[in-house]
This record gives C-alpha cells, structure tokens and sequence, in this order.
C-alpha cells in the first residue's frame, strides 16, 4: 500500500478573473479541480486517494471575496474565509447562527484559510473512503462502513443509500437553517438554487455530495431576509473542542412573539450527507411555546426513521438532546 | 551548599528550538543525497509472492529498490525492517526505493507491482483465544514459556510462538465479567494469602475492563539519513536516546561501535516509541551502504502511526477485596494484552502499578500477551500502569464506597511509603512519601471544600476525580564522563538523549554541582556520538534524573579525587588534606595553598594515566571506553561508573485531584481544575517539572478520553492514521489551570536527591478524571479507557456501549 505525503506533479492555474476561471474550467472539464482554501484538497491529492490533471486555484480572484448588501439579501463571496464569516460585524449582527457556525469549524488556523464555499461543498468523511478505497462513492460496489462489524461511530443515521457517510459542513445546516441559496456560474451563465437543494443525498447522486459539475463555480451564498435578526441557536457536539468534525450539530432560527413560537427552522448536521431540516419538528412547535415542555415533548420526533448502525446509536439521543436544547434555551 | 540542584536555568539547545535553527534529522542534507520512500503492506496477514519493480526501476532519477532479500533474515516472531514472508499488519513495510527526489520516489512505488498471498488475521486478542479463532502467525498467537533439553543434560529456558486457545466458557466469562476458569496464561504471580484476603474482606467489587491501545504519532514522524565513509557510518536518525542507540545500530548495521557515528541533536518526541534503535534504522543504513552514496528516508505521517509503535491494550477483570479500615486485602487481576504483531503486553506493568496504588496483603496476577495483526506494540509514558490507573481509579472509589471509607482516606489508608513494595516480587524502593502527596494535593485542590459544593445544575453535573500515577523512576550503573580544560570549562559529556524533556541538561548540573563550579564555565557535549560521549540508559522510564544526576555526581567525585592527589604530589600532603571551591583545589588548613581547576587540567596533561584519560576504570562501559579514549590527553578526566550502594527501585508517583462539569444532555465536560503533587525526590529543575507535569497532564486527558486504535475487523484496515482521527488533546480540551506540586523529600540513594517524574504525570491526570467522569455519573463505571463522549451519551440515555463486550481496537 503506497503512502503519501508530497503533492503530485500536475498543472496548476491560478486565474485573476472570474470569467477566467469558468473559461478555464469549461475547457478541462472533469480534468480540472476547483481549489479555495485547499483544507480538502490537499488531503485527497497528498494522500492520492484522488488526482487530478490540474488544479485551478481561486484564491487569487479578490470578486469571489467579502461581504456585500444586495437590497434585502446579504451576499457572501465563496471564497470569503470562516474567520471573515465569523468576524463580520453584519454577519453576526443579523445573521448570527451562520457566524457562530463557522467560528466553530475546524481550528484558528483552518478558519483562517478555509473558505465558505470549501466547507460547503466538502467531500464526506467517511474513514474508508478517504483511505481510497473502491467503496460505492468512489466508483465501487461496496460500502465498507454499513456491516455489522463496520467501525461507523461518525457515520449517518438517515437516507443512506449505499453509502452512510455523514456531512461535514458545520456551516451548511446554518445555511439550510437561514434559507440561503448558492449562486454557481459556469459558460452558460449560470443558476441560484437553495442551499436545500445544492446539497443532494447518495441516493439521488452517489458521486458527489453536491449539485455542482465540472464547470460551475460556487461564486457566492445568497442571503435572504426570512430570518434576518430571528432568535437563533447553534450548537456543535464533537469529541475535541478544536480540530474536530461534529458528530452532531444543530442550527435552529425561531421566530417568536412572546414565548410562543410562530415559525421554526431546525436543521442538524452530521446525520445523514446533507443537512437534515426537521420539518415534523418544526410544524411540531409552530405555535407552542419556546420552553422545556414543548422541547421535550417534540425532541423524539427528530430521530424518527432513524437507521443506527453499530457503532453510531449514541447519536440518536444526542440529537434529540440537541433538539431540546435548541428548543427550550 | 545547593546552587544548581533545585534552581532554573536555561538548557542549551532551548534558544534554537524557539528560533528554528536546531536541526532534526530530516533538515540535513549531503552531497548526492538520495530520498528513499516505503512501500508498506495493504494486507494484515500474508506473504510477499512477488516483486517486480522494474517499470520503476526505468524511471529517470530512480537509482534503486531495497527489499528483505538485501537484509539477513529473522524469523518470526521478529518485527523485521522489512516483511517478505510474514506479513503480519497492514503498513508492514515491504520494501523502500531511492530516486533523485522525493517526488520521483513517491511516484515510483506507484509504479512497483507486488503480489501478494493472503493468510488469515486477527485484530482482537480474545477472538484469537477464541476456538477456531485466527492466530496472528501461522505457528500461534501467543509466546508460551517452554524448557527444552540442552546439552548435557542441562535444560535451556525459552519460548515459542504457539496457539493458545481458552474454552469457549472462558471467553463468555471474561466478556461478562467474570474469572475465565480454565483459561492458559503465559505468567503468573502470587503473594500472600488470596483466600483469606477475600474471607476476611468487608467488601468485594469485581469488574471487567478494556483499553483500547493508543498509537504514539510522535510530532516528528521518523527520519533517518545515512552516509558511510571509510567504512564509517554517520548515522542522523529521530530518537528519544542518544548513546542507548550505539551498540544495537551498530550491530544492525553490522559495523564495530567505534565505526558508527550516531547524531541525534533535536527529537520531536518520543514517549517510549524511539528509546533504542528500530528496526527500519537498518534499511537507512544498508541501503546507503549498498548505494555508496547518502539515503534520507523519511515516512509519511500515515507510516509513523504504522511503524511507530503503540500502546498494548487490555482486557482484563479484577476483583479486589477491602478490610472495614480501608485496607485491600485482597487482589486477583487477569489481564489479556493485545500485542500487536510484536507481542509485547505491558500487563505486568499493569499489574505493578496495582500493587503500588493499592500495597495489598495478598495478590494474584494471572497474564497472557496475545500477538495480533495490528500495529507492533511498545513503551508508551508509563506503559501498563498509565492505562491501569485510569481503569483502577474508579473501581478504587468504588471499592472505598463499599468499605464505607472516603475515597481519598482510603487512597491514605493503603499508600506506598519507603517501606513499601511494588511488583509480584515485592520488591523494596528507595524511598516513598505518597501520603504526604496525597495530604499536600488534598490541601492544593481544596478537595473537602470541593465535596460541599452542589452537585447538579440543570443539565451539568459535577464530578469529583482523584488518582494516582506511578512508574519506577530511575535505574544504576551508568557512567558519566567530565573533563576540565586548561582554560577551566568544566566538559560535560552526556550520552542522554534529549526528546524535548531537557533531562540531559538537568542532569549535567550534577557535575556542576559537586564541583561547585558556575553553570556559566560548564559546556555540554552531546548529540553525536563522535563528541565522546559515555554509555547512557535509554530515555525511557522516567528514569534519567535519578540515573544520570548519579552517573555525573559520581564522574565529578572522580574528578575531585584526581584533583586533590594531583594537589597533594605538588604541594605536600595526603589527598585529604584539601578541599574544593571558587574552582580551586586547597589545603584545608591553608586555603592559599592550592590550584585552580585550569592549573589542575595543565598538570593532569602533563602527569597522563588516568588524569588525562590514558587510563580508565575497566569496570565502564566499552562506549564509554571509546569516549575517554578520544578525550584523552585534553585536559583532565573524571570518569567513572555509577557504584552508588543501594538496593529498591526509586518510585515516581504523582497524585491528581479534579474537578469537572459534566453536561448529561451531550456527554462532553469542561475540566474546570486539576491540581497534582509528585513524590520525586528533589525537584532538580522547577520549571521542567512544572512543564512535565502539565504536559503528562494534557497527554492524560488524551488517554483518559479521547485516543484510541481502531480497526475495522473486515479487512485488518487501521481507522485513526491520522492525527485528527486519533484525537490528542487541544488546548481547549485540557485543564485552563494546572497547580503542580511536590513533596520535594530528598530521595537518600541519590546524592542529587531526585528521582524521575515523567510518566506518573500522565497516569495521575487520567485516573483523576476517570475518577471524577465516574464521579458526575453517580459512580457509574465505564471500565474503560478511554471513555469517549458517545459512550457517556449511550451510559445516560440507557444504551449499551460497545466496550461492554471487552472488543479492543474498536469504537
């Protein structure tokens, strides 16, 4: 078994222009890689569990960056860094669930390269995929993690569909949560879809985690007023405090008047692929107040259909903890 | 008069790690270096069928392959620098290539086609056990102790690899928790009367318990680079030790060890996994033999969790039996250690540590060390008795609570004092103040004050934790080696390696010390062989303060003796009639009579013998022979070996109280305060032990809590080869405060007065917060180690964990 660390020989462009880029990426197709902060990147290619012909590198394109007003909607560049997410006086001003999601990701060090746009359309986790094995994700016809003797404490608790990988994206059920939508170019212009959307399932797309494909460059997330300035809770559960992926995560908007609860969005991440909005919990709460009772009442709905595989059970009551907590703090 | 022993100061090599400049091995180069890279094994069990490395071969840059076939065969149970027909983890490495550049090696053994014959594995020791269970090697799973006939008559003493197999009502008792009757060991241990201890015992807990092992992932992962000339090898090689190295490399390399020179300035850790020489040292060395021109290998972090040695887990069950005072009667421990491929269990270290922390009036110890296709095992910071005292804490406040005595009482009630023992033989220590530790730490923590306080606010529930560490602290019979120069510098050659622990500084000031000399006119030799540097212990076991402060206060008596006689053939009298200070050697009775340290140097040139080193004691190491030999005629020479009388192994222990907050809705907690106090001696440098005791601490919580191996039982694939899989504990994982301490007794069998300290630190830490997760959680017990968060959330929503069934190696 090879073992790596240097990178591999290959072509590196480092575009200036975001016309440039999508250029560049419409011309080499599948043999291009998008690259931002590279905090993904450079595992796959360093380990060679992936490779690629060339790299584009977006870091050098200054429009992909900051934080902008576009009437009622608040724009972040893609390649704009989790520190400048969690920093922004705006951000958190209105939108304070996606700041504390991403103050939370990774370590100081990964925040202060790691981009918004890397965290949300990272590859899964999984241990065995990332140890490049022909596991169904990676073009096989197996999946090492859901068997009885799998070692799948991290893995998913829904929609596995030959593969239970978990999402990693802390930042992504924020953006589930807060409505958001993903702005992608490519050479023919492009599209916006809601982040709901941009992330898809293993059972509708088993290669890739989101909607995007050789040539569409994630340029900016979009967003919206719906739950501008709501009362928000986010949350992380993960083994370390630093350097750690979630094993659970919740990020949860209320909109209240008085202690009553008129409109909910909950989203957890590291259950399933994709962020899990919960929306039986939500329809659940909708009108009842914002306290332990209802908390504890509503927070088994949250798991139901649950698959638990050998060795990640533990994840289903700390995702109802969670629920509740989100609930009734 | 002390003005070096027990003060601070700044070790030598200090400014260059801050600044960058000091050089690991990895940072050099050489002319026409070459860079090799491993092949490793994809297979947990099986053989090399073969090897075409031709394609790779062609390639422009590569310059060669190095395989099995170019190093003498060892056989099995042997953990071999490369693996050919018994390949026995995945991560074995198989062969290395060489190339111009890194990148054309790492490409080229994408480029080598091995073939491969599978054979049957096992990553769990009791699934060997088992009937029909997998045995790591073809011939067994175990090494069982035989006698067989030697010549004459005589019998010889050995062991073989065999297949040791428990009945499958042993397997199913010990995965439940009960004494496996029936079950084979491979050792065995008795002291005083088991039965009556348990008769006459208010109180029996009995528990099964697990650990899982833990790699090492030292931050410098190892490098080793090579260069030969004139049939000398200059060897840069990543180690804990430094003169511990010579004899065995050189015997790897299969040169004299006056032909090798060793260099190791700086180690980027080591922790028990680089004390002596690894085997995959000799594929540097033969491969740039072979070559003819200088080879750098380095391995990729993935190869360091391969090849760099881990902690054995455990699966055990122990019952113990506590009088109505609190003492432990009684004692039965079994211990099943997972091996690895190299086999080695530390399960009587495990026991040991039980012995000290409990100094019970009867105790069985019944073991077996199980080889499985895993990762080979080794020392890791207080191998054995680190991951005991995380099992044994809880099922000590567990024991207490059924005595009805209080938990830090009855800690008091059965405490190591210099009285004491420790081990199945009973054996006698030097000295022991744990007690007092205990009383000190106690008063440090505010613990009764702590025991008033609420308990449960909302979803946090406090805990409680207190715990002991231990490890033996020092060894005898090395050498140390001074010279003064005509310029009156006192040389201090040191043979210790220095892995970051600064320990080979701190026991130069011992020579400093006795010849009250400023630390100012001191030098220290160390880092390569060829600066004469004597035979050392290796850096491991805590053991370096007490050894090396002995080995160099013995060389500078030495030193003062050629002194004085020198003093006495040049101005009259007996040698003594003088004394030594102001770095001068005078008559006592005349203190203007007499030479100054510099005027002594010039006249033991003059005189030769063994002023100068011409001559040595015989009763000294053959590399510290090599060292006098090379200083020799420079100045004068104080060399001698380590003769101190004594008798008993000298104790480390360090006690730690703790107090966490434990939130039950998430099965995460905030360690909010942890204070220890260490019996060690003398503390010879205070801002070192404040910096182990911290640091053991941090490396607790990881024991404690969160590392652990994993391997998936389908394939034999290791999970955690990362660092981020095997969670080491962040700074925001570990205590904000850390109140360190000593009891600061002199130990009387070291003129320097200090015994060794590194490992207990660690062991302290994680039974003390074991203690206190059990604490928060009314006393539950986890009986594990570590016990991680997804297990606190199955303990508290009622979901069985799946440490339950004793599996090892798994989540």
């Amino acid at each position: 078994m090879p073992s790596h660390d240097v990178m591999p020989n290959m072509e590196l462009y480092q575009p200036v222009m975001l016309d440039d880029a999508i250029t560049i990426a419409e011309r080499l197709g599948d043999r291009g890689w998008l690259v931002g902060g590279g905090q993904d990147t450079y595992g796959w290619l360093k380990d060679r569990a992936k490779a690629t012909d060339a790299l584009i590198d977006l870091s050098g394109i200054e429009s992909l960056r900051g934080v902008r007003q576009d009437g009622d909607t608040l724009e972040i560049g893609a390649m704009t860094t989790l520190t400048e997410v969690a920093t922004d006086p705006v951000i958190r001003e209105r939108f304070s669930l996606l700041a504390d999601a991403a103050a939370i990701v990774a370590s100081p060090q990964i925040r202060n390269i790691g981009t918004i746009g890397g965290n949300v359309s990272q590859d899964v986790r999984c241990w065995y995929y990332r140890r490049g094995l022909s596991c169904y994700r990676a073009g096989g016809n197996l999946c090492y993690a859901d068997t009885p003797e799998g070692m799948n404490r991290e893995h998913a608790l829904f929609e596995g569909s030959r593969c239970v990988a978990a999402g990693a994206s802390d930042t992504a059920p924020a953006l589930v949560a807060l409505n958001a939508s993903m702005v992608i170019r490519n050479s023919g212009g492009g599209r916006e879809v809601s982040a709901e959307d941009f992330f898809v399932s293993p059972a509708r797309d088993i290669l890739n985690t989101t909607i995007m494909r050789s040539g569409d460059i994630l340029t900016a997330i979009r967003l919206p007023a719906d739950w501008r300035d709501a009362t928000f809770y986010f949350e992380k559960v993960a083994d370390r405090n630093v350097w750690d992926f979630s094993l659970v995560n919740i990020a949860a908007a209320f909109r209240l008047n008085g202690d009553a609860i008129t409109d909910a969005s909950i989203v957890c991440g590291a259950v399933q692929t994709t962020p899990r909005r919960l929306r039986n919990v939500e329809n659940a709460v909708r009108g009842m107040s914002k306290d332990m009772a209802t908390a504890e009442a509503v927070a088994p709905m949250a798991t139901a259909g649950a698959r638990v595989l050998a060795h990640n059970g533990f994840k289903v009551p700390l995702m109802q903890n969670l629920v509740k907590r989100a609930i009734a703090a | 008069m002390t003005t070096h022993i027990g003060f601070d100061f700044v070790p030598p090599d200090v400014p260059g790690k801050v600044t960058g400049e000091i050089k690991y091995a990895e940072d050099y180069r050489r002319e026409g270096m070459v860079f090799a890279r491993l092949l490793t094994s994809p297979l947990p069990a099986g053989r090399v069928a073969s090897i075409d490395a031709s394609e790779a071969l062609r390639m422009d840059g590569v310059v060669g392959v190095f395989t099995a076939a170019d190093l003498p065969p060892v056989a099995p149970p042997a953990n071999p620098a490369l693996a050919s027909d018994y390949i026995t983890y995945v991560g074995q490495p198989i062969l290395a290539v060489a190339a111009t550049t890194e990148e054309i090696a790492e490409t080229a053994i994408q480029r080598i086609r091995v073939e491969y014959e599978r054979r049957p594995f096992v990553v769990d020791p009791l699934e060997s056990l088992s009937p029909g269970g997998a045995t790591a090697y073809p011939e067994g799973n175990a090494l069982v102790p035989v006698q067989e006939e030697g010549p004459d008559g005589t019998t010889i003493n050995s062991a073989r690899i065999m297949d040791v197999k428990w009945p499958q009502e042993a397997i199913d008792a010990m995965r439940t928790g009960r004494e496996p009757v029936g079950a084979e060991f491979t050792r065995e241990w008795e002291f005083g009367d088991l039965e009556a201890g348990f008769a006459e015992a208010v109180a029996v807990v009995e528990e099964p318990f697990v650990t899982i092992g833990y790699p090492h992932h030292s931050l410098e992962s190892r490098t080793c680079m090579a260069y030969w000339e004139n049939g000398r090898c200059y060897f840069h090689g990543s180690s804990q030790s430094q003169s511990a190295n010579n004899a065995g490399l050189a015997r790897m390399l299969n040169i004299d060890l006056a032909d090798l020179v060793f260099i190791n300035e700086a180690t980027g850790g080591g922790f028990g996994s680089k004390i002596g020489p690894y085997p995959y040292m000799a594929i540097t060395g033969q491969f740039s033999r072979q070559l003819n021109r200088p080879v750098q290998l380095r391995i990729t972090r993935e190869q360091e969790f391969y090849i760099g040695s881990a902690r054995s887990g455990m699966q055990g069950w122990i019952k113990v039996g506590v009088k109505g005072d609190g003492k432990v009667s009684a004692v039965d421990l079994i211990i099943v250690n997972d091996g690895g491929m190299t086999g080695g269990g530390s399960g009587n270290s495990s026991a040991q540590h039980v012995t000290v922390a409990y100094q019970p009036e009867a105790m069985r110890f019944r073991h077996i060390s199980v080889y499985t296709n895993t990762t080979p095992r080794g020392a890791q910071r207080g191998p054995g008795q680190n991951e005991m005292s995380a099992i044994l804490a809880p099922v000590t406040d567990k024991a207490a609570a059924a005595a009805g005595v209080d938990r830090v009482e009855f800690r008091k009630v059965n405490a190591l004092d210099s009285d004491g023992f420790q081990g199945g033989s009973q054996g006698p220590v030097t000295s022991a103040f744990v007690r007092e530790a205990i009383d000190q730490g106690e008063r440090l923590f505010n613990w009764r004050e702590r025991l008033e306080q609420p308990r449960q606010n909302g979803s946090k529930a406090r805990g409680l934790g207190v715990g002991i560490g231990y490890h033996g602290a020092g060894g005898r019979g090395y050498d140390g080696l001074l010279r003064m120069d005509t310029d009156g510098m006192l040389h201090i050659h040191s043979g210790v390696g220095n892995l970051g622990t600064y320990s080979y500084a701190a026991t130069c000031r011992a020579a400093a010390e006795v010849m009250q000399i400023p630390w100012e006119r001191c030098q220290i030799h160390r880092g390569r062989s060829d600066r004469h540097l004597p035979h050392s212990s290796g850096q491991g076991g805590s053991n370096t303060v007490f050894t090396h402060s002995r080995a160099n206060w013995v060389a500078g008596q030495d030193m003062i003796a050629k002194m004085k006689e020198i003093a006495a053939m040049d101005l009259g009298g007996s040698a003594d009639d003088y004394e030594i200070g102001n770095e001068r050697v005078f008559r006592g009775a005349d203190p203007d009579s007499g030479l100054s340290y510099a005027q002594c140097a010039q006249r033991a040139m003059e005189l030769g013998g063994a002023f100068s080193g011409e001559e040595y004691p015989e009763d000294i190491n053959p590399l510290t022979q090599l060292a006098v030999q090379g200083l020799a005629g420079s100045g004068l020479i104080g060399v001698a070996r380590d003769n101190i009388p004594g008798v008993g192994q000298p104790p480390g222990v360090v006690v730690g109280f703790i107090e966490i907050e434990l939130d039950t809705d998430t099965g995460k907690y905030d360690i909010l305060d942890y204070a220890a106090v260490a019996d060690c001696g003398t503390v010879v440098h205070p801002k070192n032990f404040d910096n182990a005791m911290r640091g053991g601490a941090v490396w607790g919580v990881g024991l404690a809590a969160l590392e652990r191996h994993v391997y998936d039982p389908q394939n034999g694939l290791p999970a955690n080869v990362g660092l981020y899989q095997s969670k080491p504990p962040t700074i925001l994982d570990v205590p904000v405060e850390t109140s360190a301490a000593a009891v600061n007794i002199p130990d009387p069998q070291n003129p320097a007065g200090g015994r060794g300290i590194g490992e207990p630190t660690q062991g302290a830490a994680c039974a003390a917060l074991a203690s206190a997760i059990s604490d928060a959680l009314d006393g539950h017990l986890f009986n594990s180690a570590p016990i991680t968060t997804d297990m606190i959330v199955n303990h508290l929503a009622g979901n069985s964990y799946s440490t339950q069934s004793l599996k090892t190696n798994t989540f």
